[in-house]
């Protein structure tokens, strides 16, 4: 059953967005090849691919600025996505990205249907132990609480009897399940982070919790009357690439090989700055 | 598989309840709904008509997730942002139930207006001519009959109704599926919850179902 599920909705994610993945991923190797990889590294590549000749599936989530996201003009893009094609032009390897949201990217992995997923996964020894296997961490976040940009809350404390909003199988999630029962709030689970946010400005819950960066470029960059609460963030924790079978451990060690190389050469600066400015 | 029920098995139930609670009151308004609008469809009236295909037109034309957000989420924004000046909030039950109330609702008054139809007009025009008015004719002649024909499908739309409250999941209502999904999220068991969750639906509507038919041949006594 759940693999029929994995399946249709791998069906559906495929054909609806590889095309637009795909001409990103071109158009991300295009610009690395005009500007600094020298012409033998490219070929390398092409040699590699067709050496090991595997297209690895990799899934993601739908909307998680600015790890990953659709632009104004339509392409699906993000720092996931970024590191992602450096890592792959890097190492040599090609694959099919998939865009499926939190839940079906995972349920896809487990199910076999895809090899990998990058998706703004914190690494966690709950989630080791249930049988994710990360690569090395890529960036460092932590959750924070927000609310609405005129609301008078200002701490854990405001919160007593009010509902929140979170993701579902979050982070943040666990954060806020953490705090409810001390401070006496309800929680609202919904599937992405734009509805989420919605709902925190809509007024139909008092706040939401949600990985820091995320919060912060999304309030930047749209202008949603949202603010993060000073003081409510916890102890940052490591995004890692995620597989779910040890078969693909090979696809984790070339991750790891190739995020150390374009941490080296500065590409990893370069893809941060460009979505965080900083 | 043991774990998820022992576990979460509380939760689960707990969260069937709010799905069946959130079905019934859906249900409920849109029998009202369906009542007004399917006799509104029938009428004599040619403003009337227009008005319930209208209705009918409009929401069998929206997807229920689409209406969904536009209720939750749209409604709020529009009275409160656009307009100013009200202060609506809808709780995830209230945009819950008004979208299962329309949107089944719509559903019904086609039911009701067909089923009315199909009944012989020369059952209308006996009674009519025997002295009784319409209203009367139509509820002591033509409306028994015509609920007989109805219950089927009326059973068949209670069943997607209720299946259709996994759609409100998006709004965070913490019916069935959107509690399945946080189990699936603590575990990563997507196969054994799915199959619980499934086979609790299947148990619900197969009981309903079941039911029906019993009712349906009560009602039938007599054909």
């Amino acid at each position: 059953m759940a693999g029929t599920l994995a399946l249709s909705l791998a069906a559906c994610g495929g054909s609806s967005s590889a095309p637009a993945a795909d001409s990103n991923a071109d158009a991300a190797a295009e610009e690395t090849q005009a500007e600094e990889a020298p012409a033998e590294s490219a070929e390398a590549a092409d040699e590699t691919a067709g050496a090991s000749g595997k297209v690895w599936k990799i899934v993601t989530d739908t909307a998680f600025k600015p790890f990953e996201y659709t632009d104004d003009n339509g392409d699906f893009v993000g720092i996931d996505m970024d590191i992602l094609a450096a890592v792959a032009e890097d190492q040599g390897f090609t694959y099919e990205l998939q865009i499926l949201g939190w839940d079906a990217s995972i349920a896809a992995c487990q199910a076999g249907q895809a090899d990998g997923m990058i998706a703004g996964a914190s690494i966690t020894e709950e989630r080791k132990a249930s049988g994710w296997i990360f690569s090395d961490g890529y960036y460092d976040a932590n959750q924070s609480m927000a609310v609405e940009a005129s609301s008078d809350i200002t701490g854990f404390d405001g919160l007593s009897g009010k509902s929140v909003a979170v993701k579902t199988g979050t982070m943040s999630a666990a954060y806020a399940e953490s705090l409810m029962e001390q401070y006496g709030f309800t929680i609202t689970y919904f599937e992405d982070s734009p509805t989420m946010y919605q709902a925190v400005v809509g007024g139909q819950v008092a706040a939401c919790f949600d990985d820091t960066p995320i919060m912060a470029s999304n309030i930047k960059d749209t202008g949603i009357a949202m603010k993060i609460v000073e003081g409510t963030g916890n102890d940052p924790a490591a995004y890692g690439f995620a597989i779910f079978n040890a078969d693909n451990q090979e696809l984790v060690d070339m991750f790891n090989a190739g995020l150390a190389n374009i941490k080296a050469s500065g590409k990893y600066d370069e893809i941060i700055a460009k979505y965080l400015g900083e | 598989m043991i774990k998820i029920i022992t576990v979460y098995g509380g939760m689960l139930l707990a969260a069937m309840g709010r799905t069946l609670l959130l079905a019934l009151l859906g249900l409920f308004f849109a029998c009202i709904i369906g009542m007004i609008f399917g006799i509104m469809g029938v009428a004599k009236n040619r403003v009337c008509n227009v008005i319930s295909q209208i209705f009918v037109d409009v929401i069998r034309g929206v997807p229920m997730i689409v209406l969904a957000f536009f209720v939750y989420f749209g409604v709020p924004y529009l009275f409160n942002t656009i307009i100013g000046g009200f202060s609506i909030n809808l709780t995830a039950l209230q945009a819950g139930t008004i979208c299962l109330a329309l949107n089944c609702g719509a559903y019904m008054a086609e039911i009701i207006r067909a089923g009315i139809q199909s009944v012989d007009k020369g059952q209308m025009e006996a009674a009519r001519s025997l002295g009784l008015t319409y209203g009367m004719a139509m509820r002591k002649v033509v409306l028994p009959q015509a609920i007989r024909t109805m219950i089927p499908t009326f059973i068949n739309q209670f069943i997607i109704t209720l299946k259709d409250t996994s759609i409100l999941s998006v709004i965070g209502f913490p019916e069935l599926v959107n509690t399945a999904k946080n189990v699936q999220a603590n575990t990563f068991m997507s196969f054994q919850t799915w199959t619980i969750v499934g086979i609790m639906y299947l148990i619900v509507i197969t009981i309903l179902s079941r039911s029906a038919k019993v009712l349906e041949r009560r009602l039938s006594v007599g054909r």
